[in-house]
């Protein structure tokens, strides 16, 4: 049976805003709140985590009816570390000041919820074709969220912004033209530092999850938990509660 | 002193989870109530050590024989195993404990704060004793941390909240300033041990 087009834009698209997988799902948080330091980071990571989550969710896709059911997240696990690996290791090849700046992040791709959860609830089930598309989706939607988080923390941080990719593109000043100081001092105002330390990133974090609420009252959001309970490393203690944001 | 200036590093300047922001998971999770903040982080404590203690010579073994590449995938499987592993001999031999600690142990697999400890000790290439130290401070840290904010939070739940900042964003918010406060310790580590 082949989907409906319209169900596979949706599969594509809901991981960008209804079941985006940081501001709505609260998954994979850890790397959402390290690397949103710079908007170059935050690219990065996404892109890593992106090509991730799709390489994971097509060959988990394939397998799914190999696997047995009892050593399934251990199986999806290693498939799991071996992308993450090679995507490694081509970042460090390629471009070595971003493997520098991600540090130990990148490696932890592994243990990321988004992925393992995505693994579980969608790629187990579904077809390779929609299990791409959904993890593109996710992916998007992860790089997005970063991106949001590191606009605003290295704006109001240092008052810079790089437009960088992978160590191509220029910054914000550049542009600007400003031969010194950075864009906040150009209009009189001083950066503030702590955006760009650990309690910034909480903060930030908490303020643009409290927006999306606010914004998507009216839409019918995705519980937060929904189906991904299997999956969710806190199902045993929040049989969802926590979830009821 | 090198061994202190680790431990004390691990918890207060660069606490695992206000400052290097890994184990956020159970960390928002699992930090409603003080009993289960304060299992959790015994678990993660434990199992920590365990897996730094484990994965040194694995990890000796994989250098020399020029197979780095294998660390992330390795590493993984032997936190796995040894989550599995611990759970199987304290259901066995120490049930008191496993009554206490039991559910948090599967949670821990998919912990990054277990697989954060043991990339760490490879990539700041910390001996045997420093890779131990540094488990135990990291634990120490979480414990720590954990405590703090489910008593942060135990404030928050009576208060009248905007509906839509209720849960994760009101939570967020006291995140952020608890990391605050540990934002005081930056410069003490290396100022008390002379580093």
């Amino acid at each position: 049976m082949s989907e409906r087009p319209s169900s596979l834009g949706h599969e594509f698209s809901k991981g960008i805003l209804l079941e985006n997988p940081v501001l709505r799902l609260a998954l994979g948080t850890c790397p959402t709140l390290a690397v949103s330091t710079s908007l170059e980071n935050a690219i990065g990571m996404g892109v890593a985590a992106t090509l991730v989550l799709m390489l994971s969710n097509a060959s988990i896709s394939l397998l799914r009816n190999v696997i047995p059911q009892r050593v399934r997240i251990p199986s999806y696990i290693v498939i799991i570390a071996a992308f993450v690996t090679i995507i490694q290791m081509l970042i460090k090849a390629y471009a070595p000041a971003l493997n520098e700046a991600l540090g130990i992040y990148l490696p932890l791709i592994v243990v990321n919820c988004i992925i393992l959860g995505r693994a579980e609830a969608f790629a187990s089930k579904n077809r390779v074709f929609v299990s791409v598309l959904d993890g593109l989706g996710m992916g998007i939607g992860f790089t997005l969220a970063l991106c949001c988080m590191a606009v605003l923390r290295e704006f109001f941080g240092s008052g810079e912004l790089t437009l960088k990719a992978f160590g191509h593109g220029t910054s914000l000043t550049a542009l600007f033209g400003l031969q010194e100081g950075n864009l906040l001092s150009a209009i009189g105002l001083e950066p503030v530092t702590i955006f760009l330390l650990a309690p910034g990133g909480f903060f930030v974090f908490g303020l643009l999850m409290a927006l999306v609420n606010r914004l998507g009252r009216e839409k019918k959001g995705a519980d937060a938990c929904e189906n991904n309970c299997s999956a969710c490393p806190m199902a045993a203690l929040c049989a969802g509660k926590e979830g009821e944001v | 002193m090198k061994l202190l200036a680790i431990i004390f590093a691990a918890v207060f300047t660069n606490n695992f989870i206000l400052s290097k922001f890994l184990g956020i998971c159970p960390f928002l999770g699992v930090s409603k109530k003080t009993n289960t903040a304060f299992g959790m982080s015994l678990a993660v404590l434990f199992v920590m050590l365990l897996a730094s203690i484990v994965c040194y010579p694995i990890n000796c073994f994989l250098e020399a024989r020029g197979m780095e590449y294998l660390q992330t995938l390795v590493f993984i499987l032997v936190i796995a195993a040894l989550v599995q592993l611990v759970e199987l001999v304290l259901k066995r031999h120490l049930p008191a404990l496993y009554q206490a600690l039991g559910i948090y142990l599967p949670l821990i697999t998919t912990n990054c704060a277990v697989l954060g400890v043991v990339t760490l000790n490879v990539s700041e290439a910390y001996g045997f004793a420093e890779s131990v130290a540094n488990a135990f401070g990291a634990g120490l840290g979480f414990l720590v941390a954990m405590l703090i904010f489910s008593g942060v939070r135990e404030h928050l739940e009576g208060n009248d909240i905007p509906d839509f900042w209720k849960g994760l964003p009101a939570t967020l918010v006291a995140a952020a300033f608890t990391a605050c406060s540990f934002l005081g310790f930056a410069g003490v580590a290396g100022n008390l041990f002379g580093m």
